[in-house]
């Protein structure tokens, strides 16, 4: 296997008292589009800040291609950043923004300017050059602040939260521009959010990052088909998430219903966190299904009814396209491959690790 | 009706404003020394202020040591304004109300104390020590005026800077500099005014032989004041009402810019 452009290994970092990250290992290949996802204060910018440059690690080392950057200052490292509040530099005028990396880099000035428009192009920017940077919106002074990144060519580029100051529809297109962008260039991205359906969206790897670790690693299919825990089911959208008891291999028991799925290997008679998507979950007629139930709350989501079915002493979110009224008698069914086992947590301290959300 | 009213009040405001001032201009044109009587238009005291060695003597300080205390004042402030946004926060507003205490304390106990100081340390008092008397009271303006410009999100963009591969150097000159330097230039000027227009710390600060403006009309004032001092004041306000004009008009068109 080929290297890996940026690796980090055992990361430890504390401020304080505080341990935001603990005994991080993280692995970014070339030309992946990478995205740390986690609640607000779980160490996302502190990670890429890590990688950055700006903060150094109390323990453990970041590789870049291979080569030890731990001491390495940021302005010596072969990447760039798009900050979590742009930090565009309020003096000099969207072109000079641009330019600034190349001038430093002592670019020619033909080079310059060719660079600069190409940028400001790139990011649906043309023509913008002598604008102030407070006469631009949220949203373009994010793309200038894109521009300014990638005109350097850097082989990795960071990027913290860089939608997170945008409303939703202006933040939709962004993404899909995002994406666009990062196959036109060909370059590494690490990307930082905490918003799952972006994560969802664009990238080739999502990192859930929880109290300092790793919670899972994967591709989005992953991470929403089958999470390894409770905080990741009930970070990355909605989910049921029921306990339950895996009576043998491709049998597990809810409510004290049996149920066929297809996970192996959790011994027999151990009790196991189940997940189940509420676009998962069958309405059936009474009796046909297999935990018979009431719905008790039905409303209209755009596409989709959301309704709760009492069910077995749970309430159960059901998503489904057909409307059932709020006290209709019906029968909940799940098709084996729909059904995610998760193993229980062994002790109480990693359980609360797992539900601090 | 109401609009002339408006005009009367503003005049006599603008009267009241600037009627002292008004009376030393026109008594600095008097032919005769009297401070009652006009006897006729003359440049006899702006003549005689400038064939005057001791009052010229005493302008030349005052200006020299606003300058150079002004400039050592920025200096100085700035640099501790960037040391100390790069504080934790408790010695940080440790220090920056310590730094309030020589803005609040009593000019006369300043003078005192530095004078006290100066001599224990074998100091000769003189213009130099005049000098580091004014560097002592400007320097906590100076940090009043930098620091606020410090805090508005310029540690984000001095990292961009070394993110885009300036080195800590460069992105100070580049980007730090820049964003700070309204701050800088009122901490100057502010420093600058507060030299000029200060008698007390001078006055005890000054020794036998060095007199400023404010320190020279002061010993005069026993012996009778003479219009020649009319005319220095005089002066000294056109300067003042020019500087203003040049600050108003340059800001105007910073804004229009
Ligand atoms: N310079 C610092 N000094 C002290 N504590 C810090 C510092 N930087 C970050 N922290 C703490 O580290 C933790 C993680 O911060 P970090 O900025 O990495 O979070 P984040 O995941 O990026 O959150 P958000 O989504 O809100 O940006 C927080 O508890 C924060 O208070
Ligand atoms: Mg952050």
């Amino acid at each position: 296997m080929k290297d890996a452009l940026v690796e980090l290994q055992h990361i430890t970092k504390a401020f304080g008292e505080n341990v935001v990250l603990d005994d991080l290992s993280l692995a970014i290949e070339e030309n992946e589009f990478v995205t740390l996802l986690g609640p607000s204060g779980c160490g996302k910018s502190t990670t890429i800040r890590i990688v950055g440059g700006f903060e150094k690690p109390d323990q453990g080392r970041v590789l870049f291609e291979g080569k030890d950057i731990t001491d390495v200052p940021p302005n010596r490292r072969n990447l760039n950043t798009v900050f979590q509040k742009y930090a565009l530099f309020p003096h000099l005028t969207v072109g000079q923004n641009v330019a600034y990396g190349l001038v430093i880099s002592g670019k020619t000035d033909q080079y310059i300017r060719d660079k600069v428009r190409y940028g400001l192009k790139l990011v649906n920017l043309a023509g913008f050059e002598d604008r102030r940077i407070e006469s631009l919106s949220g949203g373009q002074q994010q793309r200038v602040a894109m521009a300014r990144a990638i005109v350097n060519e850097p082989k990795l580029l960071l990027l913290d939260e860089p939608l997170g100051a945008l409303d939703l529809k202006l933040r939709e297109e962004m993404e899909y521009e995002l994406r666009n962008l990062k196959e036109e260039l060909g370059i590494t991205f690490l990307y930082v959010t905490h918003d799952q359906e972006e994560a969802l969206t664009m990238s080739d790897k999502v990192v859930v990052l929880n109290g300092g670790y790793i919670q899972q690693m994967g591709t989005p299919e992953e991470i929403y088909n089958e999470p390894e825990n409770a905080f990741v089911a009930s970070f990355i959208g909605d989910s049921n998430i029921v306990p339950g008891k895996m009576v043998r291999d491709r049998l597990v028991e809810i409510y004290g219903v049996p149920f066929p799925c297809v996970d192996e290997g959790f011994g027999e008679n151990r009790p196991v966190d189940v997940v189940i998507r509420p676009e998962d979950l069958i309405l059936r007629e009474p009796g046909a299904g297999k935990l018979d139930g009431t719905v008790i709350s039905n409303i209209f989501i755009g596409v989709h009814y959301e309704m709760q079915v009492a069910a077995g002493g749970f309430e159960w979110l059901v998503q489904n396209t057909v409307s059932h009224p709020v006290g209709e008698h019906v029968s909940l069914d799940v098709i084996p491959e729909n059904i995610q086992i998760m193993k229980r947590p062994a002790s109480e301290d990693e359980e609360a690790l797992a539900l601090d959300v | 009706m109401k609009k002339a009213l408006k005009n009367i009040y503003l005049i006599i405001i603008l009267l009241f404003l600037y009627m002292p001032i008004l009376t030393l201009v026109v008594l600095s044109f008097n032919q005769s020394k009297s401070m009652f009587k006009w006897t006729g238009l003359s440049l006899r005291w702006y003549r005689e202020l400038f064939s005057n060695g001791e009052i010229l003597r005493a302008v030349w300080n005052t200006f020299s040591i606003a300058f150079c205390a002004a400039v050592a004042a920025t200096l100085i402030g700035t640099l501790g304004a960037i040391g100390l946004q790069a504080m934790k926060k408790r010695p940080r507003n440790l220090i920056l109300s310590v730094n309030q205490i020589p803005l609040l304390n009593a000019d006369i106990v300043i003078g005192i104390s530095l004078m006290l100081t100066f001599i224990a340390a074998g100091l000769y008092l003189s213009w130099g020590t005049v000098l580091l008397a004014h560097i002592f009271f400007c320097l906590p303006y100076v940090l009043l005026s930098v620091m606020p410009r410090l805090r508005q999100s310029t540690a984000s963009t001095y990292e961009a800077a070394l993110d885009l591969g300036a080195s800590s150097f460069q992105a100070f000159l580049t980007v730090v500099l820049p964003e700070i330097w309204p701050g800088i230039i009122s901490g100057f000027l502010l420093s600058f005014t507060m030299s000029v227009d200060d008698f007390v710390v001078t006055h005890f600060t000054r020794g036998a032989g060095i007199n400023t403006i404010s320190t020279l009309i002061y010993s005069q004032v026993r012996v009778g004041i003479r219009p020649v001092l009319f005319a220095l004041s005089t002066l000294i306000f056109l300067v003042v009402l020019l500087a203003l004009l040049v600050s108003n008009r340059m800001q105007r068109k910073e804004e229009t810019a």
